[in-house]
């Protein structure tokens, strides 16, 4: 593609390609991908067994889910606006762990790889 | 007066077809207008046309993100299944949302590193080009095609409701209308163009969602409680019981398979999954996510309001009795609330919301059969930049064609299922193979086609013998079985939903073919590492596919 797409770090001229096995087994890129895989793993499944817990409860307990907790509120309506707050914490969560956690890690690799 | 007569004078009365014409006109307009100006700058090369440069922001690309994924579906479609079947239409759109995780957490960073334009480019990062570059296109194509079969089918139904458009000849000649208007976006407008208006529809129809909701609440005096009081009161069939689970889905297992190809699908779609490349960084695609789960979020929590709303202010039996049914709650609470105007402004928001999903899936189809199948597969790469954009207008408007074609054909049919349909394929064939692609090192081409067929064909098999295709009893009070096709009987298949056989399947089907195969067709660890690396770090994104 002969225009640079974007503000993006490449618009240099490229430098060689580096070896890529070689910056796989560095121990800091091992370090950032075990980050990455000991958050976003546990984390999906976490969120997705609270939505399966809630489609079971919904599907096979509807009594449970019926009852009243105030006014015209029941457990029902509580757990999936829960499942509401979950999402949104989730997010926010996951953006604070990324810009905190990984971003910088990430951001020294990279430089460090097109440095070369 | 019956029911029937009231509901339907209820909508005559306040509806101005005249007003809704006019408002609408404005929208197509005043967007076309904008698509101009921001394409003054020709559409000519592959990225521009594609990705609009990815030159978007994070902020930009949520809110786009947000008007492609919202339907008409989410909208009226929601709001009616709450305010008529109460607390199940509710957990629907918890699927819809929660779905964003997975794209959040496990695809849209990583896709964004190492991918240009389509699905098909992170499978061929290190698999071989031809074969699995057919295999995304083909299912890219298929998902898309029948998401908009859906959707164009549903503006016939929409016409009728909010233009008294009775006639299947009129309802046609809209349909026609749509398919035009989407097709002109695209050409003029590339992806920016697209961008744009699903900017604009997303800010009238949370905008609109937002103004209803404080509406419905000032009345009953911000006191929820007392709304689903009156909902209740108001609802003779159901009463109490339209705060329970239950009412809508009978069949436990054909609702959690449901859920699962809700959760998962989302994240391989490829209309949502072609939105990450709009943008320049993994950063910016974060912040894309993180900006579309807080509007959607947002969103479906005001039709939870605006579907009790109706069911209270309106009324379940008008509502059930009103052309268009369930799809009508949201356009009688906005004539129950603000009149004509408001009515019409709602229908406008209605239509605009149609037409920037429709002109997704467009370009998304037309990208994918001109980037993965005419530069990859038929001509190995050799095309110009030129050419490849010249074949994707093309094809756009070939699909615009077959879409305004099939959408006057299937007008009238029940084909709600084919959007449940979109998303079992995108979760069978398209989730499995991205993940696996994206974190398993063995994976390889074989297992790559293994893992998309299979999801696509069991998915479809499933579906075409499923009583959504036929054999569904007959309703003794409408005379008619709610399969599609009438009077015959081939299913074997019990559920509706395929997911939770799919999904599955394919993961299943993805690891054999892999294990099998891993003699013949090893992976590459080479191009393993440069993909594991550049998806982590970002490095050279914007090189990431230059084959």
């Amino acid at each position: 593609m002969s225009t640079p797409l974007g503000r993006s770090e490449a618009a240099g001229p490229p430098t060689g390609a580096p070896d890529w096995e070689k910056a796989q087994a560095e121990p800091e890129f091992q370090e950032l991908r075990r980050r990455l895989r000991s958050f976003v793993f546990p984390v999906s499944g976490l969120f997705l067994a609270w939505y399966l817990l809630y489609v079971l409860l919904s599907v096979y307990a509807p009594d449970f889910m019926s009852t009243k907790i105030g006014g015209n509120f029941n457990i029902g309506l509580l757990m999936g606006l829960l499942q509401f707050v979950t999402t949104f914490a989730i997010t926010w969560w996951y953006v604070r762990w990324a810009n905190r956690r990984f971003d910088p890690l990430a951001r020294s690799i990279r430089e460090e790889l097109e440095q070369r | 007066m019956t029911t029937t007569n009231l509901a339907q004078s209820a909508l005559e009365t306040a509806s101005n077809p005249l007003l809704n014409t006019a408002i609408f006109t404005v929208f197509v307009v005043v967007t076309l207008a904008i698509v101009v100006r921001v394409n003054r700058r020709r559409t000519a090369t592959t990225g521009d046309f594609y990705t609009a440069g990815s030159a978007f922001s994070g902020r930009q690309n949520g809110i786009a993100i947000s008007g492609d994924y919202l339907s008409a579906a989410s909208f009226l479609g929601i709001a009616g299944a709450i305010a008529l079947n109460g607390y199940d239409g509710f957990l629907y759109s918890i699927g819809f949302l929660v779905a964003w995780l997975v794209a959040l957490l496990l695809v849209a960073e990583l896709l964004r590193n190492t991918g240009r334009y389509t699905m098909g480019d992170v499978l061929a990062f290190r698999m071989r080009q031809k074969p699995v570059r057919a295999a995304a296109a083909t299912s890219t194509l298929v998902v898309s095609f029948f998401y908009l079969l859906a959707q164009m089918a549903g503006a016939g139904g929409l016409v009728a409701l909010l233009l008294n458009v009775t006639s299947g000849f009129g309802q046609a000649v809209v349909i026609a209308i749509v398919g035009v208007l989407m097709i002109a976006y695209v050409l003029i407008g590339g992806m920016r163009g697209t961008t744009w208006v699903q900017i604009i529809k997303a800010v009238l129809l949370i905008a609109g969602a937002l103004l209803m909701t404080l509406w419905v609440l000032a009345l009953v005096g911000f006191n929820f409680s007392g709304l689903l009081g009156e909902a209740v009161a108001n609802s003779s069939k159901l009463g109490e019981q339209l705060l329970n689970p239950g009412n809508q889905y009978k069949n436990p297992i054909d609702f959690i398979s449901l859920s699962l190809a809700l959760v998962l699908g989302t994240a391989g779609l490829p209309h949502i999954l072609m939105r990450f490349y709009t943008v320049p960084t993994a950063q910016e695609a974060r912040r894309s996510v993180s900006w579309a789960v807080a509007l959607i979020g947002l969103f479906y929590l005001f039709t939870l309001v605006l579907g009790y709303g109706a069911a209270a202010l309106v009324g379940a039996d008008v509502i059930r009795s009103a052309p268009g049914a369930a799809n009508s709650a949201a356009p009688l609470l906005a004539a129950h609330l603000g009149g004509t105007l408001l009515l019409g402004l709602i229908s406008a928001v209605a239509f605009a919301t149609i037409l920037a999903v429709v002109a997704g899936l467009t370009i998304t189809a037309s990208a994918s059969f001109a980037h993965d199948i005419y530069t990859n597969v038929l001509k190995s790469g050799e095309a110009s930049p030129q050419q490849e954009v010249k074949v994707a207008r093309m094809t756009a408007v070939v699909i615009g064609v077959l879409a305004i074609v099939g959408g006057i054909l299937a007008n009238g049919q029940n084909v709600a299922f084919l959007v449940a349909l979109a998303f079992a394929v995108a979760a069978s064939a398209n989730l499995p193979t991205i993940l696996y692609s994206l974190f398993w090192k063995r994976f390889n081409t074989t297992g790559a086609q293994w893992s998309i067929y299979g999801g696509l064909i069991s998915t479809i098999v499933l579906i075409v013998f499923s009583p959504v295709v036929s054999g569904k009893p007959v309703d003794p009070a409408t005379g008619k079985s709610a399969s599609m096709l009438q009077g015959v009987d081939f299913h074997w298949f019990p559920l509706d939903n395929p997911g939770i056989v799919s999904i599955p399947l394919s993961f299943l089907l993805g690891y054999l073919g892999t294990v099998l195969s891993s003699r013949r067709d090893p992976a590459d660890p080479q191009k393993y590492a440069e993909m594991e690396v550049r998806s982590l770090t970002g490095v050279g994104v914007e090189k990431a596919v230059t084959h």
